[in-house]
This record gives C-alpha cells, structure tokens and sequence, in this order.
C-alpha cells in the first residue's frame, strides 16, 4: 500500500470517528487544521486506524507524531 | 454492542424531550469517555442524562466535605469508579506491613460513601489485576494483592446487602467474561489516563444504565421461549418427544440441556416464562410431559401458546394474559424470520440476535445481561404459580353470568398492615415495578419506605389478597400523607394488576376512608400523574366518588369522608 492509498484510507477513519464527511486530509495536516482533532479523539483515532490497518502503534509513536504524514509513515513502517 | 462512536454521536441528538435522571461520576482516573458513553447509552434507553463529572482524581474530596459540587449536584445516582489501577498503585506504595489493611482501608472509605452520598450509588467493583508477585502463592499469602483486590470483591457484597441505596456494577464479571486485553488498553491509559479501552466502554456504560433503568422500573418479566431448535434441538412435529435433541452426554444434546437449566433459574428468580411456537400443542407439549431429559416442565411456563397463528398475533396473547408491557418481554428464537416479523410488529419487545450455533446461545445471552434487577425477594419466586393460578380463575369466571355471584365464589380474604420489617422488601419492590395501576409513580427504595414506616406525617397500609385458588401476596399499597388536622393526601396508591377486577380498589378506598373517620380526617385528595403507561388508571378517583378539583395544576380530586359509604365489595378482612 503506497502512502496515497494509506492516507485516503486514514481519512476514511478520520470522517467516520469525527462524523464529519468534509475533512480532507494532506501529508502537512496537523490537529488545529481539524475540527474535533483533540487530545481525546486523538486516542479515539489512534484506536480505529490500529483496526483499521490491522496494527499496534506503541505508546510512544502515538505521542511522537506532528502531522499526518509522520503517522503515515508509521503505518507505512509496521 | 453498539460502538463508542455511536454513542458519542447519540449526544448530537435533541434529548430534551426524554425524562432527565440527574448522574454524578466520581472517579479516581480520568473518566471524559466514560461520560460520554453513560450519556449516549442513556440515549439508547430513552434517558437524558445530566451528568455531573468530578474533576479527575477528587473522591475523597468530594465525597467527604458537604459543601462539595457533588453534594450540591444532589444526584439522583452517582457512580463511584475507583480503579484497580490506582489501588495497586496505592498497595504497592504501602508498608510490607501495611499492605494486609488495604482492603480493610478501602471498605472503611466505601462505608462512608454510603453513609454521606444521598440517593442511589452505583459502585464499580473491582476487575482483577495479576501482579504475579507471588503467582498462585497468592492465594495463602493474606497480604498479596490478589488477596486484598478478592477480599474486597467479596466484602463489597456484604456493604451491597446492608445497604439498600448501594449497587454495585458488575465491571468485573464484565472483564471474566470478555479478558483483561480487552477491557485495558496500555495505549489509551498511557495517553489518557484511562483505564477502560474504548472498545469495553460500551459495555461498561450498558452495565451501569442497566441498574438504573431497573431502579427506574424498566427491566425485563417475562422470557418468551420457541421450542424446535432453541429450547431443543430438532423439530418435534417431525422427529418425536423421544427423539428430539435435549440431555447430558456427548452432542450438541447438553446445549439446549443447559439452556433449559438457564431458563429454569430464571424461572425459580421469578421471571414469567411463557411458550410461543409453531407447532400442534400436543405435539409441542409432549416433550415437556414425557421426556425424561427435559429440565422444564410444564409447571414451569406460565403461559403455553403453541398453533398455526403467526408469532405476533400469539405474542400479543400472552401480553393480555399477563398485563405486563412488551418491554418487559424477551423473545428467543432461532429463526431469523420469525425474530423479524416479531420485531417489526411487536414494538418495544427486545428480540435478541440468537447466534446460529445453539451451542453458543449461553455465551451470547450472558453477554446481554438481560436481566438485571434493583431488588429481589421470595415472593418473586412464586410468581409463575400465580399467573397459572389466573388463568384457572379466567376459566371459572366463565362459568359465572353475574360478577357478583364470581366475585363471591372466590372467597377473598385481605390482610391490612402497615409497614414492617416482614413487608418492606415486597413493598419497595412493588414500587419499582408497578407501572399501570400507580396513581403517582413516585418510586420508593427500601430504606425510605423503612423509613415513611416510622414518620407520623404518614399512614401507610398494605394489602394482601388471598382466595380459594391461591395467595397473591402483597398486591396493593397506599401512603397516605397528613396535610393538615383535616386533610389527607393520596401519595402513593399502586396495585398489582393480577387483581384487577376483584373489587379490590373498593376495599382499599374502604380502609383509607375507615381509617380517616377514625382519626378525625374530614377530606381525602388524590392526584393522577400521568406517565406513558398509567393510562388505565386515569379515570381512577371519579370511578371511586371523587370529584374533580378545579384550579389545581395537576389532576386533583377529592372526597367527603363523612357522607362516605361503604362501597361494595367481596372481600373480608383477615
């Protein structure tokens, strides 16, 4: 899976936990771009992309990342 | 289970037209997603949750001083989730030699909890943690954790018996049943501070709006069975009573063998077990009067529909039978059409998803928790005899062309009392559960109806009702509160609908008016509040003689106790 398909995919996770069909995510995207991104739906997201990819994110990465490509790279990595 | 994102969703919908039921959440870790699952699970139910979240880690503190947000919130329930995690963490900070008293230390504190938090308190017990310092050692070794967290596990049940505003909420069968690795995530408590995983949230939350929906008096009576292939295995019509699949041994036999044993512990608790299956009835009633391997008799079922009707249409017959609200029916079928067509035609009947392989249905329905209750007494356990007992008593009145000459034959005999140590329980429970006959639904615990036992403001009668086919038991209660030197108010008059048409309103309102003659009271009000389901008890007072008062926010009506006369009834005083 190339990092494009991760990153349409990690959308698709982003749009059903923050009920939100508008967000639109890039590589640069950080969590004051998003709307409902905060410290607790953080940890909701981290919960449904591990589903979703079928992974586990220590507890260390999940602190580590500063934008959505550092988490896509992460993915990308397991 | 619903998913947490659901629930979180469930909390953009307008909830302002549900019943509000105020909840306050003290925990000593953080606790946002666990309101926020209470909160939507209350959706789900029908509640709007106003929740009150102490600020993380203030237990103590807000339990203990009276001027704190907790005392002041005064919540209707409020749930105390004390972790494991952090009493480990506390037992490991502890002196080798203090480490025998953190049980103790912990009960001590809950006590109080009791003592100071006013209405009802839901208490998390505690799920296990293995600290394997000691391994299985632990279990000689006094002092080890695993002994302290068990002891206190054990110990929380004897605080639940001594108070009867105390609950506790089972997490810890939730973690036997679904692992530690589910219900703990080390990600989510690393980040968050929480000790529940997202995907246990739901359950927890279910676990907890399930004591309060049966606090509330929303729980389930009654367990609607089909036969072929979920009571037994096989269909009765085409293999035999003898050959159906149903017994110890090896085979799939044991599963529907202890399913029925499931189903005959319902029964014994005091649910109402009734049959509803496809088939001829004496084809369908063969394995229960012949098998020898079959747990459930027909004593067992209080109600056995089995024809060619449809399922809805039989499912409505019962509910006639036994006067109860399809809500507080369960329906279990293995056919996924018929659970359908129940669905969509029955509403509010909860209809749970059998899985195909019958040897999982216990699995599945211990995961439902279906029925979850806030008081239980001996009486409960007679209830099927009765509801047999009625349909006898049905059978008879047919036979009558007069009511009166019917009413007479039965005998009635009713004892009056007022509240004591020996009726409490029953009296409590009948509160919790009345929902049609109940004039005002005001819903009492034990310890308060102890308590309106002992207060002079009031007078409280209860009434049992036995006759030639059996004992009712305690099936009627009033409180009546004194207004003033003349006047008495109607708080709470509830009857059990088994004795609905026996004349027994007429000889209650006979010894309310009895009683107020005697005393001196001059006028009696009652008041009607309406809810979705006492209905049938709206035209109750003007029934009785009362006349309706006017300019009075509620319903309101009054009666003359001096030119009062007796009304008619059968039934003599024990």
């Amino acid at each position: 899976m190339d990092q494009n398909e991760i990153l349409a995919k990690v959308q698709e996770v982003f749009r059903d936990v923050l009920d939100d069909d508008a967000i639109m995510l890039t590589p640069q995207t950080t969590a004051d771009d998003v709307e409902g991104w905060d410290s607790l739906s953080h940890i909701q997201l981290i919960v449904a992309i591990e589903k979703a990819f079928k992974i586990k994110f220590t507890s260390k990465e999940i602190l580590s990342w500063k934008n959505v490509e550092e988490m896509i790279e992460c993915i990308a990595n397991k | 289970m619903i998913g947490f994102k659901e629930l979180k969703n469930n909390l953009k919908k307008d909830r302002s037209a549900l019943p509000v039921k105020k909840v306050a959440l003290i925990g000593d870790v953080a606790t946002q997603f666990l309101s926020v699952a209470i909160k939507g699970f209350g959706v789900e139910k029908g509640y709007n949750i106003d929740l009150f979240e102490a600020d993380f880690n203030q237990v103590e503190q807000q339990v203990m001083d009276p001027t704190s947000e907790l005392h002041h919130f005064s919540a209707d329930y409020t749930i105390v989730f004390q972790s494991t995690h952090k009493l480990l963490e506390k037992y490991s900070n502890t002196s080798p030699s203090g480490q025998i008293n953190v049980a103790d230390n912990r009960l001590d504190f809950i006590r109080t909890i009791c003592n100071s938090v006013k209405g009802r308190i839901i208490y998390y017990n505690y799920p296990e943690i293995e600290d394997t310092v000691f391994g299985s050692y632990a279990n000689k070794v006094p002092s080890s954790f695993t002994y302290q967290l068990r002891k206190l596990n054990f110990e929380l049940m004897n605080i639940a018996q001594q108070n009867p505003n105390f609950f506790i909420c089972d997490i810890a069968g939730l973690q036997n049943k679904f692992g530690r690795d589910m219900m703990f995530s080390s990600t989510v408590y690393v980040s968050t501070e929480m000790v529940l995983s997202i995907d246990s949230l739901p359950y927890v939350a279910a676990r907890t709006m399930d004591i309060i929906c049966a606090a509330e008096g929303k729980f389930k009576k009654c367990l609607i069975l089909d036969l072929d292939n979920t009571t037994w295995g096989g269909i009765v019509g085409d293999d035999g009573w003898e050959n159906i699949q149903v017994g110890h041994g090896l085979g799939i036999g044991k599963a529907f063998t202890e399913f029925q044993e499931w189903v005959k512990k319902l029964k014994n608790r005091g649910i109402i077990i009734a049959v509803c299956s496809k088939n001829d009835e004496d084809k369908a009633k063969a394995p229960f009067e012949k098998n020898p391997e079959m747990v459930l008799k027909l004593e067992d079922i209080a109600v056995f529909v089995a024809n060619w009707n449809n399922k809805a249409d039989n499912i409505r017959h019962i509910q006639s039978v036994l006067n109860i609200g399809f809500d507080s029916m369960v329906f279990l079928d293995d056919n996924p059409f018929e659970r359908n067509m129940v669905r969509e035609n029955v509403p509010d009947i909860t209809v749970p998803e059998l899985p195909e392989d019958p040897g999982e249905y216990l699995e599945y329905l211990y995961s439902l928790n279906l029925f979850e209750t806030v008081s239980y007494s001996n009486a409960d356990a007679d209830r099927t005899l009765q509801y047999q007992v009625e349909s006898q008593r049905a059978s008879l009145q047919q036979s009558f062309t007069n009511e009166a000459d019917f009413l007479k034959s039965l005998d009635m005999v009713s004892e009056v009392k007022g509240f004591d140590s020996f009726n409490t329980s029953r009296v409590a429970q009948l509160s919790q559960r009345s929902n049609q006959f109940n004039l005002r639904t005001v819903r009492y615990t034990e310890a308060e109806i102890e308590a309106l036992g002992k207060d002079n403001q009031y007078a409280d009668f209860s009434f049992t009702l036995v006759d030639k086919f059996g004992d009712n038991g305690l099936i009627c209660v009033i409180i009546l509160k004194k207004q003033d030197a003349e006047t008495l108010f109607v708080d709470t008059w509830y009857m059990s609908c088994r004795v609905l048409k026996r004349g027994m309103e007429n000889f209650t309102l006979n010894t309310i008016v009895s009683y107020a003659k005697k005393n001196g009271f001059k006028r009696i009000i009652g008041e009607y509040l309406p809810t979705s389901k006492n209905q049938m008890v709206e035209e109750h007072y003007p029934k009785l003689g009362f006349g309706k008062l006017e300019g009075t926010e509620t319903l309101r009506f009054e009666l003359n106790a001096d030119t009062y006369e007796d009304r008619e009834c059968y039934i003599t005083t024990k």
